[in-house]
């Protein structure tokens, strides 16, 4: 069985926000400095659950990017936990691309890999937060898409996914091929092992262009970005000082009551 | 060439009631009709939502078009998707507005496909242009840390899925005017591919975070599985619920479950009080919008406490204490 993984890059979300900033002319978020970027949470995520299959069923794990060349650290990185292939589609605008350019390209890449029986994504990417490409690829590959999984398996020729909601889960089975979107309740990602890091030196990983893969973008793009900016917070926190902590504790208690919070 | 007209509110039922986001849907969608100067419609779907199409004109509709074929009585993402593009087709709405739910975030990008339209998801504020009569889609980005503002130029329908408690609804009216269209939309047993064989509803010991008033969150200063312990105490003196960061998720402080931020859940509680957390870029995704925010914390330098509103520079296990004490003492008077 093939199973591809979608991957995405992102500016590391662990950061204190006094490290966030946007380039107000170009519309564009400035990598943070000194911080190195990471494999978006969900998508580490779903590179797990391809993972767990493989260890059960046997299966070859194919990662796949769409990023500027930077991103080839991430594919380094699904290689060194496990995945077998990594393609990297190498293309320095891809921040840019709006979530129906991104599924597109990913599209016409998972076509030329041509067999799979499974499709990966994250739920979301930790950066856009758009939720929309791993549903998008499932639709320009008219496949069925479950999404928000909290456990993937198989069953008999289907796939069987326990879907998240709000208050419990739903047990979904689609026929493969099939994309499923992953969530956080699937598990912690596993780390790389020193014999993982080197086996995944050794090997190649796929580099193509949207031209490679014929991904014309001409008259893709469906969304516009007019503005972005960081909105203002009110920052005028109160320290509630006294002598001892316990009196600055029943203080606070006080401010609620008289706030008439609690 | 088809003319897009109109805006079209999704509607979604639970426990045998219009849910809320409905009816802020209903809200959102009637300033936006009204600023373009058209109509109102709102799609009900399922034998579950037959009674409500006069509720959904008293909140705001003035037309509802009522699909209730059996295919339909339960959630189905793949019938669902068939059913809503179809509705689409025949009526040609300029705008598509779904929630930011289970359901919504499930169907929104695949209609977008289906339907040729563009999408915007979870987003916060809504509102037509003055010139451009586009819609002007907020939405939180990089966890909240900035606001995009997008537009859909050509494509049509603009979409978007809207975060539930972020607009308000209109009062409800039951001398409003509006038609009731009954719609039969085929749906063929070979176009469900994706099938639910099971629902399982998980039962949330007290209250559920997301519906909780007061949230108690500690972070990874909180050090061990025993230091939670007087957080719940504080939660459950207070009404409230308990959760946690994703730093002190991973450590295994607490279950996965209780994480709130981007990949946990999102919670606008009107007290929030955070406790031993820094304020991480990916948890203040899931808390900006508390109504209220204090925080106690070892470090005064902590970001958290540039979005609090009060705060205690101190170890929680010396300062929750006092704290619970002069609570219950409150309680009493």
């Amino acid at each position: 069985m093939n199973i591809i993984v979608c991957i995405k890059q992102v500016p590391d979300p662990e950061i204190p926000p006094a490290k966030f900033r946007i380039d107000p002319e170009g519309k564009r978020v400035m990598p943070p400095e000194g911080v190195a970027p990471v494999t978006s949470v969900f998508d580490e995520r779903a590179m797990e659950a391809a993972l767990q299959l493989k260890d059960k069923y046997q299966a070859k794990v194919t990662a796949v990017t769409l990023g500027a060349s930077a991103a080839k650290s991430a594919i380094r990185h699904a290689l060194s936990i496990g995945a077998d292939e990594g393609v990297h589609i190498q293309h320095e605008a891809a921040g840019e691309l709006d979530s129906f350019e991104t599924a597109f390209v990913l599209t016409k890449a998972i076509e030329k890999i041509g067999d799979y029986s499974l499709i990966l994504c994250g739920r979301q990417a930790a950066d856009w937060d758009a939720g929309q490409v791993g549903s998008l690829i499932a639709e320009n590959l008219a496949i069925p898409v479950v999404t928000v999984a909290r456990k993937v398996d198989l069953k008999d020729s289907k796939v069987r996914v326990e879907s998240v909601m709000q208050d419990g889960y739903r047990v979904i089975e689609a026929p493969m091929p099939a994309l499923v979107t992953v969530s956080s309740e699937i598990g912690l990602p596993r780390l790389p092992t020193g014999m993982g890091i080197l086996k995944a030196s050794r090997i190649k990983i796929t580099n193509w262009n949207v031209q490679d893969i014929g991904a014309e973008l001409q008259g893709v793009r469906r969304s516009q970005l007019l503005r972005l900016y960081i909105p203002v917070r009110e920052t005028k926190c109160q320290i509630i000082e006294a002598d001892t902590v316990a009196e600055a504790a029943c203080e606070l208690a006080l401010c609620l009551r008289k706030a008439k919070i609690i | 060439m088809t003319e897009f007209k109109g805006v079209m509110v999704c509607a979604e039922f639970v426990n045998g009631k219009m849910s809320p986001i409905t009816m802020e849907l209903l809200g959102i969608g009637r300033r936006l009709a009204d600023d373009l100067g058209e109509e109102l419609s709102a799609l009900l779907i399922g034998k579950e939502a037959v009674p409500f199409s006069r509720e959904a004109i008293a909140y705001g509709g003035e037309r509802v078009y009522l699909v209730s074929n059996s295919p339909l009585d339960s959630y189905n993402s793949d019938a669902y998707t068939e059913a809503i593009t179809n509705v689409c087709h025949q009526v040609n709405p300029s705008i598509v507005l779904l929630g930011q739910t289970d359901m919504g975030r499930d169907l929104a990008p695949r209609l977008a496909v289906r339907l040729g339209g563009g999408l915007a998801m979870d987003c916060i504020d809504l509102a037509i242009d003055p010139q451009t009569k586009l819609m002007l889609q907020t939405r939180p980005v990089f966890g909240g840390n900035a606001y995009a503002v997008m537009i859909t130029p050509t494509a049509r329908p603009q979409m978007a899925t809207v975060r539930p408690k972020t607009m308000s609804s209109l009062e409800r009216d039951d001398s409003r005017q509006g038609e009731v269209v009954p719609l039969e939309i085929g749906i063929e047993s070979s176009m469900i591919k994706a099938e639910i064989i099971e629902t399982v509803k998980e039962e949330v010991l007290g209250i559920k975070l997301e519906e909780a008033e007061i949230v108690v969150t500690g972070g990874r200063g909180i050090g061990s599985v025993e230091g939670f312990d007087i957080l719940r105490e504080l939660a459950g003196v207070l009404g409230g619920a308990v959760g946690a960061t994703r730093a002190a998720c991973d450590e295994g402080l607490t279950p996965a479950t209780m994480q709130v931020g981007q990949t946990g859940k999102i919670v606008s509680p009107n007290l929030y009080i955070a406790v031993a957390l820094s304020g991480a870029v990916q948890h203040l995704a899931g808390c900006s919008g508390s109504k209220h925010m204090v925080v106690i914390n070892t470090d005064p330098d902590a970001y958290i406490f540039k979005v609090a509103e009060w705060g205690i520079v101190a170890d929680y296990k010396t300062s929750l204490p006092p704290f619970l004490e002069k609570l219950k003492e409150l309680s009493t008077q």
